[in-house]
């Protein structure tokens, strides 16, 4: 079997869009989230979410390739695109050699309800324009990204909620350890527009805690009242280690470890027992036991049950060591479909200069999360290999681990 | 509405919002040919000629539209008839 290795990261996020903005963000615990006043006028419960400015493409790629990329789609450029240069792979390497991408999305509600009021006022479809479909599939993003990047390899969007990137990246990792590719792109990407979190804000799972904006996601604590809403893109590109050997790439990582699993049970609440199984399997592929873990990078959300539930299953797996946790949602808020990826960015990051991103807001423990060991101030600590965890509606799990490259 | 009018307003557009060089914007030039427009972009070109000139294009219409100065014709002819579209 081949080694997985990870040759260049892109991100953007509310808490920086380049790497350095982001290592220096998660380092001084500093949060993106805000209040978009739009949503008070839309009727949302929650006005929160991280804080985000669209990007400028018009000079970076043509107005065909504009057409048809929604705003995660736009996000999702970003990412590629720096992801592609810090792996110092160009559109010469992208032509002669095949690369594919699996990238996480699972909705595109602005462009659908715009193409829809456009056809509700005119009564005529060809009123939606060229760009409209393009842009409302769920897998826009790789279907975009693949005619920019002229992407002849696997090219696929994973639609598992909340899960989406990690397991986007999972199945980069199988695909090239089992030999059927060299190259993959990975990441996810989630729209932040004010139409994307309508459906999710009516399940009253946002926290409302509008006084305090930085304050609001606070994993893990016992004051917790929700999550908030949050998203952008994060790349990752993964590589066989002699195929970037050979080319010369620098390694930045290992991918050593995929595991997953589904609850079977309720749609919208975790369970401990799938994330355990997730996690134990992960391990499994590593070949490596839970002491070996020096952080966990955990999907806590901030909301009452879900972090309940991984508060006990990392205690069950990993309570015996105390091993360091965080949620680096406390200052990213949740970023949804994107969040499975950036989420081994920021790890990424962390264990590149060896520090622990605190969970922010983290004040009280409740009597779950008191039986593990949550960092809430950054901590200097050298990590060699991390876990990181993504659970999704309808119980998808899944869960990576990656380690220091070591030839 | 006259032709230089029709021909401004056509070659605004097809430069700010078709992103066509204006330097090929001549009565000769193909449009598929010379200015690269598809498919698709006789979609988004529909859409804004409905805005800007107030008729929708029929596509049976434009079989022989094929240059430039062909289109400025057949928006001349739409715009300034009786029994056009014209909203």
């Amino acid at each position: 079997m081949r080694r997985v290795v990870i040759t260049g990261m892109g991100i953007y996020s509310c808490i920086g869009k380049s790497l350095e903005e982001v290592s220096e963000s998660l380092y001084l615990g500093k949060s993106g989230i805000g209040i978009d006043p739009l949503r008070y006028d839309f009727g949302y419960r929650s006005p929160l979410t991280g804080i985000l400015e669209r990007p400028m493409l018009k000079n970076l790629i043509d107005r065909r390739m504009r057409t048809g990329l929604a705003e995660e789609g736009e996000y999702a450029y970003m990412a590629t695109k720096d992801a592609l240069e810090h792996a110092k792979i160009d559109m010469d390497f992208l032509e002669k050699n095949e690369v594919g991408i699996f990238y996480g999305n699972d909705s595109s509600a602005k462009a659908v309800i715009e193409a829809h009021n456009i056809v509700a006022e005119k009564k005529d479809t060809m009123m939606m324009g060229s760009g409209a479909i393009f842009q409302s599939m769920n897998s826009t993003v790789t279907m975009n990204l693949s005619v920019i990047f002229k992407l002849r390899g696997i090219n696929m969007t994973i639609s598992a909620a909340c899960a989406s990137g990690s397991h986007s990246l999972g199945l980069g990792y199988l695909f090239i350890k089992n030999g059927w590719q060299d190259t993959v792109i990975c990441g996810g990407a989630q729209e932040t527009n004010v139409y994307s979190m309508g459906s999710f804000d009516a399940l009253n799972a946002f926290s409302v805690r509008t006084a305090e904006p930085h304050k609001a996601s606070r994993p893990f604590d016992l004051n917790r009242d929700g999550l908030v809403p949050s998203g952008g893109a994060a790349t990752l590109i993964l590589e066989d280690y002699e195929h970037a050997v050979k080319r010369g790439a620098k390694i930045i990582a290992e991918v050593i470890g995929y595991g997953f699993s589904s609850n079977g049970s309720h749609i919208s609440q975790p369970a401990d027992e799938g994330s355990f199984i997730a996690m134990q399997r992960a391990l499994d592929d590593a070949g490596i036991g839970t002491k070996d873990i020096d952080y966990i990078n955990a999907h806590a959300t901030s909301t009452p049950l879900g972090d309940m539930y991984e508060a006990m299953s990392i205690n069950s797996l990993f309570g015996k060591h105390n091993t360091p946790v965080s949620s680096t949602k406390s200052m990213t808020g949740h970023e949804c479909w994107m969040s499975g990826a950036s989420e081994i960015i920021y790890s990424t990051l962390m264990m590149q200069k060896n520090f622990i991103a605190p969970n922010i807001n983290f004040e009280t423990p409740d009597e779950y999360s008191a039986k593990i060991n949550i960092i809430n101030k950054t901590t200097e600590k050298k990590i060699d290999t991390f876990l990181s965890n993504s659970f999704g509606f309808g119980g998808t799990n899944s869960a990576l681990i990656i380690r220091k490259f070591n030839s | 509405m006259k032709r230089e009018e029709i021909i401004r307003i056509t070659n605004e557009f097809l430069v700010e919002e078709i992103e066509a060089l204006p330097e090929l914007l001549t009565e000769d030039a193909s449009l598929k040919d010379d200015l690269g427009i598809d498919s698709l972009d006789f979609v988004d070109i529909f859409v804004i000629v409905e805005r800007k000139f107030g008729f929708k294009i029929k596509a049976e219409e434009m079989a022989d539209v094929t240059t430039l100065g062909a289109f400025y014709d057949y928006i001349e002819k739409k715009v300034n008839s009786d029994n056009g579209d014209a909203k």
